[in-house]
């Protein structure tokens, strides 16, 4: 089972603000080619970094989760957000490979 | 099993997961050619451009279907598609040695180059800051962001007008600025962009700085366009152009071109024995660099080189 989840506007507060570990939140869309081609590569992280850090995707098309992409401004697709304590510590925006991007993020995890 | 790192040495590695190598993909496989396909972006750029119909029996399809098409035509006849980036390729003991990120290894007899072509940046201060913040070198994927807004296109080629025209139907205003006299796109599509009451074709100007601290405010232009040099934007999009993905070209020898173009044959056969290259990397097809021609090249690539394994 896919350990990469959905959040929505309503659960975005408990599940990414709130979390006890970080976060990294997957901003996209499904009209979006790139989105979806980072779509396996965050199925091998969330398994490889399990319990480092979880991953969780929102779908900006989404008319009720607009004013979430508003207010992390996002502007380009894929942007991955990297949540700690509630707050980005650190974003990617675009494609990147699997070992690439895991190298990436170690360094701030 | 984990497909690299094994003594295998595969008859064909191609590198590259565009129209050029998933077509080779596909007649090699028809050849009856074993090989691996290895690359990062399944389908190649064109799963990021707006719309597909110059490409023969495909009136209109999305960039994203149409490269996804690609991935599972090629996939369709069982040849392994590895979806890694390559970070280095070397010739050892006669084979091709061809490392991926993250250290895993292939080896081939045969080596196609079909890495294509990556997107330029404008090399302006603060341009990498504002990716995301304004800068976008994808309309398909951003534009959505951009709707009842004012947004620039910089570029004169067909990318630039396709993205105009995307996203002439989605902002408020258009804005493409080309540095040339004319603009080298289709007449097609300059007939729609100029029948598109929200774009404005700005001609003979260069962007030459952005203004905006944490997103993108405005573009600075090195002539005045009505009256000012600084236009107000929300978006800006660059569509200038690419270069040839082909460092690891330089690393094995192979001849180029000054513009860094794979010199290649009518057979698609390149300087260096065993390799070959096709699509948007080589300097063929009178470098017209289409889809069109790019899965040609492929074609051809495939057939010479399941002739020089015959041999």
């Amino acid at each position: 089972m896919s350990q990469v989840f959905n959040v929505t506007d309503a659960t975005f507060e408990a599940e990414v603000i709130k979390s006890d570990i970080p976060v990294l939140v997957d901003f996209w869309a499904p009209w979006c080619g790139p989105c979806r081609m980072m779509a396996p590569v965050l199925e091998e992280l969330a398994t490889s970094l399990s319990g480092k850090v979880k991953i969780a995707k929102l779908d900006v098309d989404v008319p009720a989760h607009q004013a979430l992409a508003m207010q992390y401004r996002i502007q380009s697709i894929p942007a991955l957000k990297l949540f700690k304590d509630g707050v980005v510590v650190k974003e990617f925006v675009g494609f990147r490979p699997k070992e690439a991007f895991e190298s990436e993020l170690a360094d701030v995890l | 099993m984990d497909i690299f790192n094994t003594e295998k040495i595969y008859p064909l590695a191609i590198v590259g997961t565009g129209p050029a190598g998933l077509s080779a993909s596909i007649y090699a496989s028809r050849y009856g050619v074993e090989h691996i396909v290895i690359g990062h972006l399944p389908g190649g750029q064109i799963s990021e451009t707006h719309e597909i119909d110059n490409y023969p029996g495909v009136e209109s399809m999305g960039g994203f279907a149409f490269s996804q098409s690609l991935v599972a035509h090629a996939a369709k006849y069982g040849a392994p598609i590895e979806n890694k980036m390559v970070t280095h390729i070397a010739k050892e003991d006669g084979a091709f040695v061809i490392t991926v990120d993250g250290g895993g290894v292939i080896r081939s007899r045969m080596l196609l180059l079909a890495t294509g072509t990556k997107r330029r940046i404008l090399g302006l201060d603060r341009e990498s800051e504002l990716l995301g913040h304004g800068v976008s070198y994808c309309a398909t994927c951003d534009g959505f962001f951009f709707r009842n807004r004012t947004v620039t296109v910089i570029g004169g080629n067909n990318s630039a007008a396709s993205a105009a025209v995307f996203l002439s139907g989605i902002a408020a205003k258009v804005r493409l600025v080309y540095r040339g006299a004319a603009v080298r796109f289709e007449e097609c599509q300059h007939k729609i962009l100029r029948e598109h009451p929200n774009v404005d074709i700005i001609l003979g100007a260069n962007v030459v700085s952005l203004v905006g601290q944490d997103k993108l405010e405005a573009v600075v232009l090195d002539v005045p366009f009505e009256g000012s040099d600084t236009l107000p934007t929300d978006g800006l999009f660059i569509e200038i152009g690419s270069d040839p993905n082909t460092d690891f070209a330089r690393d094995l020898g192979v001849g180029m071109d000054e513009g860094g173009f794979i010199k290649v044959g009518a057979d698609m056969a390149t300087n260096v024995p065993g390799i070959y290259a096709a699509g948007d990397i080589t300097d063929g097809s009178d470098k017209f660099r289409q889809v069109v021609t790019a899965a040609a090249e492929g074609a051809i690539a495939a057939r010479t080189i399941h002739a020089a394994l015959a041999k």
